[in-house]
């Protein structure tokens, strides 16, 4: 909201600054966003008096003038034709800085002579176009002065409303606020009634439907004969000007400014155009109407419209139409002041897409006492601005009930604020407020204004007195603090956290994206998971809930390949998401790596990536999460829950008993293909919610006894040739089981196809640690585990030992 | 006659050591000496013949020899050897400027590092934190938090919504972090001292708005607790986050349908020459929005307002990583671009604490 400082001190008698009264906006919640001072510029200028004026010696069109400043005479060369003798004039002197042209003004010489300052036209002060001559300024311009202050230049304020704040719509809403804080006093706003002289020929009516009433339940209008809608006097002109309206005539201009000034929209109808009663009915459906912005607007049952017995003429609360417009020819004017229901003119503003200052007022809603009142005030600025007579005021409905009695106990000022402050001093607010107040023994019942329909409970009063005594008073009382934190973290958030830093420390760059993407590639990554869709995405490619974490993060290597890094190895921990409702929604930490494991280097490291790595990621996840590798089976194929993402024969799962916690592999070509990104590409997904929660152990954290054995392992090496088609953890299983107690590593260094195997077949070789605890393994009981060994491996898969 | 044996023999062995060539010939002139058929061990063979006197004096004179021979053939091996271990380490040669064997380092995505930083502040006041679901329903995001029917945030201009689902309610994605309030006075009794970061989500996308974000709330109900705590506490944070000690902040009223009193914060900033400073300069930057937790929203989660009495605050996570981390741009915090993660990102141990320091 906009208004000008004049414009302010219209309702305020204050001494107080502009920056006083800005800061002072700012502390009481009406946050100034702008202020746009044109006076700020001219700092310097003075008021100059021309003493003499004469003839350049050297150039006809020149005049050489001799300016006081009231303390000094100065030599000033000037070309303007209106330079002479007795003018007050505005004067630059050197050193001060042009408004047009930002430059600093020196001393110098105009054709031969000495130049010690300048003498300023509308232009040169970026205050207006005009260029003809220099500034005439009023004869009474004390000689030295500010110019600033001569001129009258009004300073713009633009404050940022909270939506809370009706009240301060209107200019005279900001005086009160002010004048309660103490920056002056409030002017009273003359809303006495003008007494009609005849009966108004317009009746009013309604025509809503009994239940909906509500949606306009005053309508109060008043004609004006006899007037005469000519342009606005220049001030009113000039105040419309500086907040960025466009005044148009006389009885338009008195209906925007008082919309400003009361925060009360009107409307003035001409007379002459309207058929019958006037007030508000529901539109019919497929009714249009051509609105005072020259557009055409479809209404339907749910916008209330003003209209005659002939048709609609505006929408209500939210704009006029054009065919009952007043216009120059004007003589008779038919003034509007209504009531409207806040949620129906936003919904009507929101669905027609019209921003008007009478929708913002109104959506907020408006003093429900001001129809009349305002109605009053717009009668007494036309009679004066615009001749004429006015009728009897005509009415339908009333205004609605407001009052409403808030029990304050003034200590509460201290016990919900946490200032001291006597309650005298709250009452003075309050009161200054327009709020009434009634004290009892037992507390205060507090009535607030009619302006004031947001303050509903004792809550809202301690932040009225804190607000105009000032948010600073509020002292910083730390919180008490118990003597040593308790854990901050349940055990999944620090297990989130661990799991992070783990795949961080693991090369992975941490990324944070979308939480949404394109519909086809929730599609390919959603399994038997719904397609959870927006309703209203931000755009086409952010229209679906993500199932997965992959194709965000595949998506994102694929953009950094295009800036030339097509290595990458990027993690994300969050949610995916399963179904259309609360709750439905998975924590996923997923890695993805693209390219090779490290840029090219002379050791030969490097290598494409694969599924180990991905495999790897997922354990790292898993082991820091707490779900130790040697629980975990690695299991292939959809059967087992591998999804159809992955690479068919290139992708696994990570299982504890029946539960897949993790899924890794290399992405399946097709869906590369689709994502248009190169591969190879691998990635994991761990679900982090399924590993198992920690046992209570009884012992709390301490860690069972380390016993370490007395005697040396034995380290047994062995080569099986098995089935190509047999996974090795079978191998590695059947070994482990042997003898779980003296078993204590079994390690895979070498598969091998090839020459000496037969087709079909392939050599796993496996280093066994036996771990003796009580004596010193002799040769046949070593011998005796390896037979074991060799035993189990043709049990579990038909292996045999290489020859 | 014997002497002169023992001297000659001493002379030829010394010889013939000093002459060896490598290892081989030095160990072929102990063995010729010393061995079991050596020259020195066949001389002290002979002594068993002779008479006590002469046989203590020969030992003697043989014994000297045999520990000087020992000596010269040690001496020679040593010689011989780390001559063979110079000839060899001359050849083995790296250049050791070469590069090392490539390491991946990861990092930290700033606004999980600044989370961390914000649960290391608030958990040494005493906060635990809490989570709740990105989808959300009406009641927890708008309803129980006081915003009125028809309240510009409940449409679809502001928010994302979901189809209307199966059971007929219309979910959406939390607009702020505020639901995890109700969620959390609804589930446990006061003391309540909670923060709640997460994701949230608001139709809008330009320069200075993603469509998503992160906040992070901030709640405490208790008996007694006034706006001055409110003051207190977001004074303590501000300072240790930014690690001003003495950050000054303004409070100005301002206006949230789930708190009255509410307050917009400002700290201490300073714009000069396009470069923006936090610290006590004259200049204000706004920084979070607050007030005291609304009676109609305690009222919602069935707490009685007059026996309770607590506060909320909301602050944008990217934001005060933008300002502590001097990040330009919101919307490169989710374009994944690893050139920024690397810039901008915190290696996987620099695990922020009240202890070590928040921030290196």
């Amino acid at each position: 909201m906009k208004f000008t400082l004049s414009w302010l001190k219209d309702h305020l008698e204050t001494t107080a600054s502009l920056d006083e009264i800005t800061a002072k906006l700012t502390a009481i919640g009406l946050e100034v966003e702008s202020i746009a001072d044109p006076g700020a510029a001219l700092k310097g200028f003075i008021v100059g008096h021309v003493l003499e004026a004469n003839q350049h010696p050297n150039a006809d069109r020149l005049r050489l003038c001799a300016v006081s400043t009231g303390t000094e005479t100065l030599q000033v060369v000037c070309g303007a034709p209106n330079a002479r003798a007795g003018l007050k004039v505005v004067l630059a002197r050197p050193g001060v800085t042009i408004p047009a042209t930002g430059d600093v003004l020196k001393k110098g010489a105009i054709r031969g002579v000495e130049s010690q300052g300048m003498m300023c036209s509308t232009r040169e002060l970026k205050l207006g176009e005009d260029h003809d001559g220099i500034i005439e300024l009023p004869a009474d311009a004390p000689v030295g002065a500010d110019v600033a202050g001569v001129l009258n230049i009004d300073p713009v304020i633009e404050i940022n409303l909270t939506p809370n704040r009706v009240d301060a719509l209107g200019v005279y809403g900001v005086a009160r606020d002010l004048a309660a804080a103490g920056l002056g006093t409030l002017k009273p706003y003359d809303t006495a009634p003008v007494a009609g002289t005849f009966d108004s020929p317009r009746k009013v009516a309604t025509w809503l439907p009994a239940d909906k009433a509500a949606l306009c339940p005053q309508f109060v209008g008043r004609a004006i004969r006899g007037v005469k809608n000519a342009e606005s006097p220049a001030w009113l002109k000039d105040r419309l000007t500086a907040i960025g309206l466009r005044p148009v005539s006389a009885l338009v201009d008195i209906t925007q400014y008082l919309t400003i000034d009361l925060g009360r929209p009107l409307h003035a109808f001409d007379d002459a155009k309207l058929k019958g009663a006037v007030g508000p009915r529901l539109a019919k459906d497929g009714e249009s109407l051509v609105a005072l912005n020259g557009k055409t607007y479809a209404l339907d049952a749910n916008t209330v419209v003003i209209a005659d017995e002939s048709a609609a003429l505006g929408i209500g609360g939210v704009m006029g139409g054009e065919t009952t417009a007043v216009s120059e020819t004007t003589t008779t004017v038919f003034l509007e002041s209504a009531l409207f229901d806040p949620l129906n003119i936003a919904a009507t503003g929101r669905k027609l897409q019209i921003n008007s200052d009478a929708r913002y007022c109104f959506e907020r809603g408006v003093d429900p006492e001001s129809a009349i009142s305002g109605a009053e005030a717009a009668t007494r600025m036309i009679l004066k601005l615009c001749g004429g007579e006015a009728s009897h005021m005509v009415q339908v409905g009333t205004a609605p009930q407001w009052k409403r009695v808030i029990k304050f106990d003034p200590a509460r000022v201290h016990t919900l604020g946490g200032i001291d402050l006597p309650p005298g001093g709250s009452k003075t607010t309050l009161a200054r407020l327009g709020f009434t107040i009634d004290e009892h023994a037992s507390g205060w019942n507090v009535t607030p204004p009619s302006w004031r329909g947001d303050i509903e409970g004792w809550q809202d009063l301690v932040e009225e007195v804190l607000r105009i005594h000032g948010y600073d008073a509020i002292p910083a009382v730390p919180l008490p603090r118990p003597s040593m934190p308790k854990v901050t973290l349940t055990p999944a958030q620090r297990q989130a956290g661990i799991t992070r830093r783990t795949l961080a420390a693991r090369g992975l760059a941490e990324t944070t994206t979308w939480a949404f993407l394109p519909r086809a590639q929730a599609d390919l990554f959603r399994g038997d998971l719904p397609l959870v869709l927006l309703a209203n995405p931000i755009s086409s490619d952010l229209d679906a809930m993500r199932p997965s974490l992959i194709p965000n993060l595949a998506a994102a290597a694929g953009r950094n390949a295009n800036r030339g890094m097509t290595d990458v190895a990027l993690f994300e921990l969050g949610p995916r998401f399963e179904a259309n409702k609360p709750g439905a929604q998975v924590q996923i930490a997923c890695a993805l790596r693209a390219g090779h494991t490290s840029a090219r280097h002379w050791s030969g490291t490097r290598r494409p990536v694969d599924a180990f790595d991905a495999k790897a990621d997922a354990l790292a996840a898993l082991d820091a999460a707490g779900a130790s590798a040697a629980g975990l089976q690695t299991a292939t194929g959809s059967e087992a829950g591998v999804p159809g993402w992955f690479h068919p024969g290139r992708a696994g799962v990570l299982k504890l008993g029946n539960q897949v916690l993790a899924t890794f592999g290399e992405l399946h070509p097709r869906v590369l293909a689709a994502l248009d990104i190169k591969g190879p590409v691998v990635a994991c997904e761990v679900f982090l919610e399924r590993i198992p929660p920690a046992k209570k152990k009884q012992a709390g954290v301490a860690r069972p006894l380390l016993k370490p054995s007395p005697f040396q392992p034995v380290e047994r090496d062995f080569a099986f040739v098995v089935d190509t088609k047999v996974a090795a953890e079978t191998v590695l299983r059947a070994v482990r089981n042997v003898d779980k107690a003296l078993i204590t590593d079994v390690g895979l260094f070498d598969v091998y196809v090839g020459a000496g195997i037969g087709a079909g077949e392939k050599s796993l070789a496996l280093s066994v640690t036996l771990q003796p605890r009580d004596a010193t393994l002799t040769d046949a009981e070593i011998e005796a585990v390896a037979a074991k060994v060799v035993a189990a491996v043709e049990k579990a898969c038909g292996g045999r030992l290489r020859a | 006659m014997a002497d002169s044996n023992v001297l000659q023999i001493r002379d030829d062995v010394l010889k013939a050591c000093a002459a060896a060539a490598d290892i081989a010939a030095v160990e072929a002139v102990r063995v010729d000496a010393l061995g079991k058929k050596g020259r020195v061990t066949e001389l002290m063979k002979t002594m068993g013949a002779l008479s006590p006197d002469e046989r203590k004096a020969f030992g003697q004179q043989i014994n000297t020899v045999k520990d000087e021979i020992a000596a010269a053939i040690e001496a020679k091996k040593t010689q011989l050897e780390s001559a063979a271990l110079d000839t060899r380490l001359a050849r083995e040669v790296l250049d050791v400027t070469l590069p090392v064997r490539p390491e991946a380092r990861g990092t930290l995505h700033p606004i999980g590092q600044t989370i961390d930083e914000l649960t290391a502040i608030f958990g040494a006041m005493g906060f635990e934190v809490a989570e709740g679901p990105d989808v959300e329903d009406d009641f927890h995001n708008f309803t129980a938090l006081n915003f009125p029917p028809g309240h510009p945030a409940r449409e679809m201009h502001d928010t994302f919504f979901l189809p209307t689902a199966e059971d007929g309610n219309r979910y959406l994605l939390r607009t702020h972090t505020s639901p995890v309030q109700i969620r959390t006075m609804m589930g446990k009794k006061p003391p309540i001292r909670v923060i709640i970061p997460g994701r949230t989500y608001r139709c809008d996308y330009d320069m200075t708005h993603t469509p998503m974000f992160h906040q992070m709330e901030l709640l405490v109900i208790d008996k007694g607790i006034t706006m001055a705590h409110l003051r207190g506490c977001l004074e303590e944070f501000l300072r240790v986050y930014f690690g001003v000690d003495d950050l000054t902040t303004r409070f100005r009223p301002s206006f949230f349908p789930f708190t009255e009193p509410s307050a917009e914060v400002d700290i201490g900033c300073s714009r000069q020459g396009g470069e923006l400073k936090i610290g006590n300069h004259g200049d204000w930057l706004e920084i979070l929005g607050c007030g005291m937790v609304h009676p109609n929203v305690m009222k919602a989660c069935g707490l009685d307002p007059e026996e309770y009495q607590g506060f909320a605050a909301g602050l944008g996570v990217e934001r005060i990583a933008m300002l502590k981390y001097g990040i330009p741009d919101l919307r490169t915090f989710f374009e994944s671009d690893l050139r920024w993660l690397k810039h901008y990102g915190f290696a996987a141990l620099d695990v922020p604490t009240l202890t070590g320091g928040l921030a290196r």
